[in-house]
């Protein structure tokens, strides 16, 4: 490694006054004065959310109304901080997504666990689970900081669903082929 | 109504006048620490206090804005905060001397304002009269002695608050104060002895200081900053240090000492020691402003005299001639350049990191002292010179 050596000049006298620097200084200072200001007034000026954004866990439906959740309880299980709970329950032989046959009855995930891994959505099957674009919860119990499944199909709203697997299986049962 | 006030008691008419300054430079504090920090919210391109707003000042559609912006109300948020506040006492202090401090802080602060004139009028002879509470002849000398007494505040408080940090603070606020009041003294000194010429009665008043920033042709009209800059400089760097104002704040310095003298204080009694060190930078910018900045002339060279004729001629009104008209434009032109002063302090608190504090007994003690005495001694053996 090549040193090179530095020449160390003594300080002049303006320098040993340290008037200049404190005048230079003064200066940065004003010229920030004049600069407009930099702050975000948080609850009027919101942050753009960058794509890929990992918020507050939400469940999703298919753009046909059909919640696409089969509680299969894989987010359940990997979820680290076990803040997910679910009761699985049946879809009604009746009803027009009866090939489903699985449905949660109750979905809760506590927000007070939730680490905000995103585990549970990259192990869903279904596409069902989604970490949206919401970054604020806030609550005054504990009771309110737990949301319920209404409360996290309203979160998550309607997302676009290229396959509609369920659809397909459905017609080509319909058409004698079961796979 | 001006005949009514003249025929009043002495007394009465002091009390008045007294009152009048007390409520004038009250609110002013007030107002510093509001513009303290705006001015340091800009310079680190926050917005500042902008929230609070008065629900009638609402409905004014530009101008309530334009206030709540400026964060004018948090002014009275604040000041409403102080008084309504649970006043802590903590156990352990002494609890006479512990509430006497914050009143005795104030006490200094506001009786120096009596002998600094803030203004100037015209009687009927053309004679300059200045505006000041007392206009007496010691001037210069009782605002040092009075506003020294300042520092007893800080000792007792940080003697009665019976804790480690606030007595370190109050014991670097006295030795803090003799080290500058040194040089401050000994900075000024050259002003009077241009001031008083061999012949004339011997003065130390602060109006007559800025008498001779306006007198007429090259040399008499220059103000004092000019005819002395280093004088000027070693009596703004102890103002700094005098008024506890950073990069000299040892007294307080939170980050070695809590809160130093004030670390036990709270609510209202802690707004005491706030509203006094913004007066005594108040009445410091004022005595910088009628030493070296030439009191309520407006430029340098042109004296108010000269400036009121001008309007006269400009305008030809009546009025500009009347004392009450000059007074105000006075008291405008004083108090502007007061705040000037009042900024370039804030301005320097936000861009100077506190000094250590053997630094500060440093350049107390070594550099400015020896600079104050070659300074007057240079100004003594010029002086003499000039005026043999």
């Amino acid at each position: 490694m090549a040193i090179i050596p530095l020449e160390r000049k003594p300080l002049s006298l303006a320098e040993r006054t340290y008037l200049p620097a404190i005048l230079s200084g003064l200066k940065t200072t004003f010229a920030r004065l004049l600069r407009p200001i930099e702050t975000m007034e948080y609850p009027e000026q919101r942050p753009a959310i960058p794509p890929g954004y990992r918020g507050v866990p939400t469940l999703v439906k298919d753009p046909n109304g059909r919640e696409k959740c089969v509680s299969c309880q894989l987010c359940e299980f990997v979820c680290p901080p076990k803040a997910i709970r679910i009761t699985p329950g049946e879809i009604p032989a009746d009803a027009p997504t009866a090939q489903v046959e699985k449905a949660p009855q109750a979905f809760d995930i506590d927000m007070l666990r939730c680490i905000y891994c995103g585990l549970c959505q990259e192990v869903c099957p279904e596409e069902a689970i989604f970490l949206q674009n919401q970054y604020s919860m806030s609550g005054y119990t504990r009771a309110e900081m737990v949301n319920h499944k209404d409360r996290l199909y309203e979160l998550g709203g309607t997302l676009p669903d290229p396959h509609l697997k369920w659809d397909k299986k459905k017609a080509a049962a319909e058409h004698g082929n079961t796979h | 109504m001006f005949d009514f006030f003249f025929n009043l008691h002495p007394v009465i008419q002091g009390l008045l006048k007294g009152l009048a300054v007390i409520l004038v430079i009250f609110p002013l504090a007030g107002a510093c620490s509001l513009a303290e920090r705006k001015v340091s919210a800009w310079m680190q391109g926050r917005p500042g206090p902008n929230r609070a707003i008065v629900p009638w000042f609402a409905y004014i559609p530009f101008l309530g804005t334009f206030l709540q912006r400026l964060g004018v109300f948090h002014l009275m948020a604040d000041g409403a905060k102080f008084l309504f506040k649970e006043e802590p006492v903590p156990g352990h202090v002494n609890k006479l001397y512990f509430v006497l401090a914050p009143a005795l802080a104030m006490m200094p602060a506001f009786t120096t304002v009596t002998v600094v004139p803030f203004g100037a009028y015209f009687d009927g002879a053309g004679q300059v009269i200045p505006l000041a509470l007392a206009n007496v002849d010691v001037g210069l000398l009782a605002v040092f002695a009075v506003s020294s007494l300042g520092v007893y505040s800080l000792i007792l408080a940080g003697w009665a608050s019976n804790s480690k940090y606030p007595f370190l603070g109050s014991v670097r606020a006295s030795a803090q104060l003799i080290s500058y009041e040194l040089s401050m003294t000994l900075s000024v000194v050259p002003v009077f002895l241009w001031i008083n010429a061999p012949g004339t009665p011997g003065t130390m008043s602060l109006a007559k200081a800025v008498e001779f920033q306006s007198l007429p042709g090259f040399w008499g009209g220059t103000w004092f900053i000019f005819l002395m800059p280093l004088s000027a400089a070693i009596f703004l760097i102890s103002l700094f240090a005098e008024t506890n104002r950073q990069p000299f704040d040892m007294p307080e310095s939170e980050a070695d000492l809590v809160g130093g003298f004030h670390t036990e204080y709270g609510a209202f009694k802690w707004s005491l020691f706030f509203v006094a060190e913004y007066s005594h930078m108040l009445v410091g910018s004022g005595v910088f402003t009628l030493l070296f900045l030439g009191g309520w002339n407006p430029l340098p060279w042109l004296p108010l005299a000269d400036f009121v004729a001008w309007l006269h001629s400009l305008g030809g009104a009546a009025f500009v001639v009347h004392p009450l008209f000059v007074g105000v434009l006075s008291i405008a032109l004083f108090l502007g350049k007061v705040l000037v002063l009042i900024f370039i302090f804030m301005w320097v608190r936000w861009t100077v990191p506190r000094f250590r504090y053997d630094q500060v007994m440093k350049l107390g003690w070594q550099k400015l002292l020896p600079l104050a005495i070659a300074n007057l001694i240079f100004y003594a053996l010029a002086i003499a010179f000039i005026q043999k």
